[in-house]
């Protein structure tokens, strides 16, 4: 999530080396905790509470983007590998097995320093299951303290009364006490206000930034792209100045690419015409981001709106984080992710991404690892073709294990879809023409 | 009534894909609703006592010809969910009112949303439980979500489900959890008489036809079983654990204990003894519920464990109850809970010296050898070394 | 003349299609893949020539009258001739690469002793191939590979016998020679082998001369007739390895769902199973593709599983079949995973059950693969049209047409000979439709 787009046009790439600045920076602090004295949370992204664990002065560490940056920097294999050979099935989550692999490999941080252990555990049991139990198997590894949040599914697709009192009341009677144990501090909610209040800040301007694919040809890259844009916000910026900031930055540029009607940047310059706009659903391959990448904008398809950016914070259906109501908001934030949401609403906001981003097809990149997204997904393909008319269609490949990437494969799909949606297209003009 | 006999009416039960007793059941009283669930836990006390039969649907088994559930899953994903749907599909579940889905994995709670969008006439609920065990936190938003689930009810049948009405059924099912102990019990002291194949079909019985049937069924087998005179077999006592979800076929339980292993505890179908001890009929009946389940339920993967040094203890405290040998751990392919948590149950039985094994399997299974000759190996290592 | 040309260069099988300007198939050429994609795809388009030259050539013998033989034995006698004569080049090549192999001193035996040996094998393998192209012989296959393979085998044994030596070293020789062979670019002089096999069959007396003059002048009008390639897509699993430019380049998807609408223009959803996949594909009225499924990352029940059957109870492919349609009795097998099915066969087998029944169940398990990728790509309308390799397969067809009565009704399920070349022929329709446009 955090990895850097090379091969920038040069006035465009300050957002760009803001965002590689401060990740960086995070895992600087990470694993200067000798020094600086910082208390570590290790934590997930979906439903992640940063603007709390910052009140208290802690550091976040999140596991998934770990096994990310891993991922990219082709070192995932082995530790999938050294974990299956500790007796860890070949069929659960990869995230997990990079994960617990990399801690037997030293648990090495990107800038090559090793990672300190957590201080404390912060399960946010939110959209996932296997959650929950890849935190029992680090805390039997760190024997450190454990808090969990649980937040309830969306069963019925919509958030409870009693759902939200029950995290609200998690929230002030196990996560605070727990975050003040660990970290000496007294729980401030003022400082969380604060956070809060350039959380949401940050939030408008994303929300703008990924609306923005609206236009045509849509200024960015709502999947590939936004995958960098993100990372502050689902990460350990959100509520942070410096993030406020990146936001800011961020939107100036692309107002600028849509005044000069520019398309998205992608790692091989800026791209061609766009010939299809195109609705993901499902996370990314992240050991061949860009290669898969590529396999898109090489065709000219652009991604204009997707699912895997609202993991982290469901926001441009309405949701900020409100300084007024600390606590009840963070459990909404949490309790609205995306994979948090059950089926039928997963395909409402996928057709309406499809009606309002007018795209001409959905695709789902189904991953091995993630039941929590994949299971079902077949059927809300089905659901898309028959309420908007668009194809769909499905590829298949995994988080982090490079074993289940078969390029191959996955191109000989890709083109065959958007062959089809452009015979599609032209039969229908076809139809059109010789019905006059 | 001859203990085969009685197995023969479960083996007829089991196989039918139809749920024939179920619908017979319904047909007699217009008043009277079917709620199917899944595994692992649904209280079933609250549909009895809105005069709804609870349907436990446990995946379609080996002889169920998947077609419409495979186009909806992909390779990865374990099998129960894709029977089940063609089950649906397919018209056997037409009769069901409502349907159940609790808390036990990602692909359980999606099929909820699923079954919404494919059945959107049927009552369907997610069913969810607290991973909180504090009374005035899990325990207060589980009482909250069993009283939704009660008004759903009452919404559907237009049934009033009364306090009273709850106590009543919390008896009855009170007495079907003693039951289904005393035969675990009883398979535990006498493995020759009480074959793993009859408890798991009697279990399965209680899947799809009336508690109070099932009650008298129970009694009538433990009966019978008590007269018989079968050689005991130098076989050694094992317990199955992972298998609480998707189910193994029948012929894979019937391996295990020809290759030489006496099941003498299992995590089958939990739903029939996961309150473990006598629910109070007095008072507050939803709450008693909540405490039952907060404080004094099973456990399995599909559960968080509080505290590291609780992780596997439970599953500890059986084979010590049940003075097995070993354990076999035997998940469904592509079963998170289950195959997530099985490295942390294998540490904890290596930390008690407690042999055990692990196989994956599926529903439909169909090479029984490599199974045989496992748990066979199994029993006689455990044999040769004790 | 304009040539429009379709290839598809599939996993096993690389196929051509020659098309006229009215859209009218003139011949198809089929070769096995092999590591070099160029001379796969050029192999196959050779030989939709070849198939392209003799469909016009009936064409004029039909017009010609006074002929004693028909239309139908002039066209076999002279192909079969042509077939012999290209038979004999590659054998020549095969020979020379032997040759070299043997005389490098990489073996225990010394060259002299293998080339001696290796010029009886060939010596032998020229008669018997011969053999093979002589009237009414029957042939197992129409590639190189396959017939020299199988006769090399034979005639080597005797051979090594003969000279005491090992016939390994022989058939060692022979493995990493015939791989040479299938790339070396096929260069075919069209004309001087279609008049070269004419000669042939005078000498063979197969032909009277009186007759002769007649296809002679025949022969050489539609020789005479420059095929013009005036466009070609290519298609396939392995298109993207072809050496043509992107425009040149179909999904084949698209082209299987134009093929099959070429066939039969009723079609609307099309059930392919191939070798590595199976994919389910609904076509509209004009034959372009609305919705497709392929099997997912698992290839469980594709035409593979057959053949890894076939090897573990050490049947031919084309045995299966057959056998299934004894079958009594329903066995259901449950693993469609080739790497399961094996354990799961002899389980069954163990359990006292039937050949047959155990091959009819794994028909119908592949099948059940099928209906639901078809339905994951909307459900079959009619007509349904099933390709690839196994259509040729009747207990699968028979299982396919039980279980869409089943769950789709009464439907037409179209089912051509020929279905092999459906990519290859909406390839070549696109290529038109390109010039065309």
């Amino acid at each position: 999530m955090s990895a850097n787009i090379e091969t920038l046009d040069p006035q465009k790439d300050s957002s760009m080396l803001m965002q590689k600045e401060m990740i960086n920076s995070n895992y600087d602090a990470l694993t200067d905790t000798a020094n600086n004295g910082k208390k570590v949370c290790s934590t997930f992204v979906p439903g992640n509470l940063n603007e709390l664990i910052q009140s208290f002065g802690m550091l976040n560490n999140l596991p998934e983007t770990n096994a990310i940056q891993n991922a990219m920097r082709q070192q995932s294999g082995g530790m999938i590998q050294s974990a299956e050979r500790m007796g860890h099935s070949e069929d659960v989550c990869t995230y997990v097995k990079a994960d617990i692999g990399m801690m037997s490999k030293g648990n090495i941080a990107p800038n090559g320093k090793p990672m300190p252990n957590p201080d404390l555990l912060l399960l946010s049991y939110t959209g996932c299951f296997t959650f929950m139990k890849w935190f029992e198997l680090l805390r039997q590894e760190y024997k450190c303290p454990t808090v969990m949040l649980q937040v309830p599914y969306q069963g019925d697709g919509e958030v409870t009364q009693n759902m939200r009192d029950f995290v609200v009341k998690q929230l002030k009677e196990e996560v605070i006490p727990a975050l003040e144990q660990v970290s000496g501090n007294k729980f401030d909610i003022d400082a969380l206000r604060e956070q809060m209040r350039r959380s949401a800040q940050a939030e408008d301007d994303l929300v703008w930034v990924l609306e923005s694919a609206k236009n045509k040809p849509s200024p960015i890259d709502a999947y590939f792209g936004a995958i960098y844009y993100l990372g502050p916000m689902f990460t350990a910026f959100r509520g942070t100045q410096q993030a406020v900031d990146y936001y800011k930055v961020l939107r100036q540029e692309i107002e600028q690419r849509i005044k000069n009607g520019q398309g998205p940047i992608t790692p091989g310059g800026s791209m061609g015409k766009e010939k299809y706009r195109i609705v993901m659903e499902g996370p990314p391959n992240w050991t061949n981001f860009r290669e898969f990448w590529k396999m898109f904008y090489d065709e000219g398809a652009v991604v204009v709106a997707s699912t895997y950016t609202k993991v982290g914070g469901v926001y441009d259906q309405g949701f900020r984080h409100d300084a007024d109501n600390p606590l009840e908001s963070l459990a909404d934030y949490c309790l609205g992710c995306y994979t948090n949401r059950n089926l039928p609403k997963r395909v409402d906001m996928l057709e309406k991404y499809v009606k309002d981003y007018e795209a001409d097809g959905l695709l789902i990149n189904s991953i091995k690892s993630c039941n929590s997204f994949s299971a079902g997904q077949l059927m809300m393909m089905q659901e898309i073709e028959k309420r908007t008319g668009v194809p769909g269609a499905f590829v298949e490949t995994d988080l982090v294990d490079p074993r289940y990437f078969s390029a191959a494969n996955v191109k000989n799909r890709l083109e065959s879809y958007f062959q089809m949606i452009e015979q599609r297209r032209q039969g229908q003009s076809n139809m059109i023409a010789s019905a006059r | 009534m001859s203990t085969v006999d009685i197995i023969k009416r479960c083996e007829e039960l089991y196989e039918d894909t139809y749920f024939t007793a179920a619908r017979e059941w319904k047909a007699a009283d217009p008043s009277r609703k079917v709620i199917g669930y899944m595994p692992v836990y649904v209280p079933r006390e609250i549909m009895h006592a809105g005069n709804m039969m609870s349907l436990g649907i446990l995946g379609g088994g080996d002889n169920l010809e998947v077609i419409h559930g495979d186009a909806y899953y992909q390779s990865y994903i374990c099998r129960i969910p894709r029977s089940t749907i063609e089950l649906g599909k397919t018209g056997r579940l037409d009769f069901v009112d409502g349907m159940l889905f609790p808390s036990i994995c990602d692909v359980i709670r999606n099929l909820s949303g699923m079954w919404k969008l494919m059945f959107p006439e049927t009552y369907v609920r997610y069913f969810d439980v607290p991973q909180n065990y504090q009374d005035d936190i899990g325990g207060n938003y589980y009482v909250a979500e069993l009283q939704e689930l009660r008004e759903g009810l009452e919404k559907l049948s237009g049934n009033k489900i009364t306090d009273e009405a709850i106590r009543n059924s919390i008896q009855i099912y009170n007495i079907n959890r003693n039951l289904i102990r005393e035969l675990y019990d009883l398979r535990s002291e006498m493995p020759h008489n009480v074959s793993s194949n009859d408890v798991y079909l009697l279990n399965r019985a209680g899947m799809v036809i009336p508690v109070e049937e099932h009650n008298e069924m129970l009694r009538d087998y433990m009966d019978a079983a008590m007269r018989l005179d079968n050689p005991k077999r130098d076989n050694c006592r094992i317990i199955i654990n992972g298998s609480f979800c998707e189910q193994p076929p029948l012929n894979l339980i019937r391996s295990i204990e020809l290759a030489g292993c006496y099941i003498v505890d299992d995590d089958y179908m939990l739903v029939n003894r996961w309150l473990l001890n006598e629910v109070p009929s007095e008072g507050n009946p939803l709450q008693n519920l909540a405490d039952a389940f907060i404080h004094e339920s099973a456990d399995s993967a599909a559960k968080y464990c509080d505290r590291h040094e609780d992780v596997g203890m439970y599953l500890l405290g059986t084979v010590k109850e049940r003075q097995a040998e070993g354990v076999i751990f035997a998940a469904p392919s592509f079963c998170d809970p289950a195959l997530l948590e099985r490295p942390m149950l294998t540490d904890r039985m290596k930390e008690h010296d407690i042999p055990h094994i692990s196989f994956k399997y599926a529903e439909n299974s169909g090479q029984m050898q490599p199974i045989r000759e496992q748990a066979g190996t199994f029993a006689d290592s455990i044999k040769l070394w004790s | 003349m304009k040539c429009f040309i379709g290839i598809d260069l599939g996993s096993t099988t690389t196929k051509a299609v020659v098309m006229d300007d009215t859209g009218t198939p003139l011949g198809h050429g089929i070769t096995n893949s092999r590591s070099n994609y160029d001379t796969a795809a050029l192999v196959a388009k050779t030989e939709a020539l070849i198939s392209a030259r003799l469909v016009l050539l009936r064409q004029e013998l039909d017009k010609s009258s006074g002929l004693s033989l028909s239309t139908d034995d002039t066209i076999d006698m002279l192909e079969r001739h042509f077939r012999l004569a290209q038979f004999l080049v590659q054998l020549k090549n095969l020979q020379t690469l032997c040759d070299e192999k043997a005389a490098e001193g990489n073996y225990k035996e010394d060259p002299a002793t293998l080339g001696k040996a290796l010029d009886g094998t060939f010596a032998s393998l020229q008669v018997e191939l011969s053999k093979l192209f002589e009237p009414g012989a029957e042939r197992k296959s129409d590639f190189f590979r396959d017939l020299a393979g199988t006769v090399y085998m034979e005639v080597a044994e005797a051979e090594a016998d003969k000279l005491k030596i090992n016939s390994d070293t022989l058939i060692n020789i022979y493995d990493k020679s015939i791989i040479e062979v299938e790339n070396i670019p096929p260069e075919v002089d069209m004309s001087g082998t279609f008049m070269a096999a004419l000669d042939s069959t005078l000498n063979a007396d197969e032909i009277q001369t009186t007759d002769f003059g007649q296809v002679q002048s025949a022969l050489t009008k539609v020789l005479d007739i420059e095929l013009e390639e005036t466009y070609v897509v290519g298609t396939g699993y392995g298109r993207a390895r072809l050496p043509f430019p992107k425009e040149h380049i179909r999904s084949e998807i698209l082209c299987h769902g134009l093929g099959a609408h070429l066939m039969y223009p009723k079609t609307r959803t099309v059930l392919d199973i191939g070798g590595q996949d199976t994919k389910g594909i609904q076509i509209d009225e004009s034959g372009i593709v609305v919705n497709f499924q392929m099997n997912d990352r698992c290839a469980a029940g594709c035409g593979r599983y057959l053949g890894y059957i076939a090897d573990e109870m050490q049947l031919g492919l084309h045995e299966l079949g057959p056998l299934a349609m004894k079958s009594t009795k329903k066995v259901s097998i449950n693993s469609t995973c080739t790497v399961f099915a094996g354990a799961e066969l002899r389980d069954r087998l163990s359990l006292g059950e039937k050949r047959e029944d155990i091959i009819a169940g794994l028909h119908r398990a592949i099948i059940l693969r099928s209906m639901s990728i078809l339905s994951r790509s909307g459900g079959v309308d009619n007509e349904l049209t099933f390709t690839g390799g196994v259509a040729k397969n009747e207990a699968a067809v028979k299982e396919l047409r039980i279980l869409v009565q089943e769950n789709y009704g009464d439907l037409k399920i179209n089912i051509d000979p020929d279905s092999i070349y459906t990519g290859a022929l909406g390839a070549a329709e696109f290529a038109r439709r390109a010039v065309e446009a």
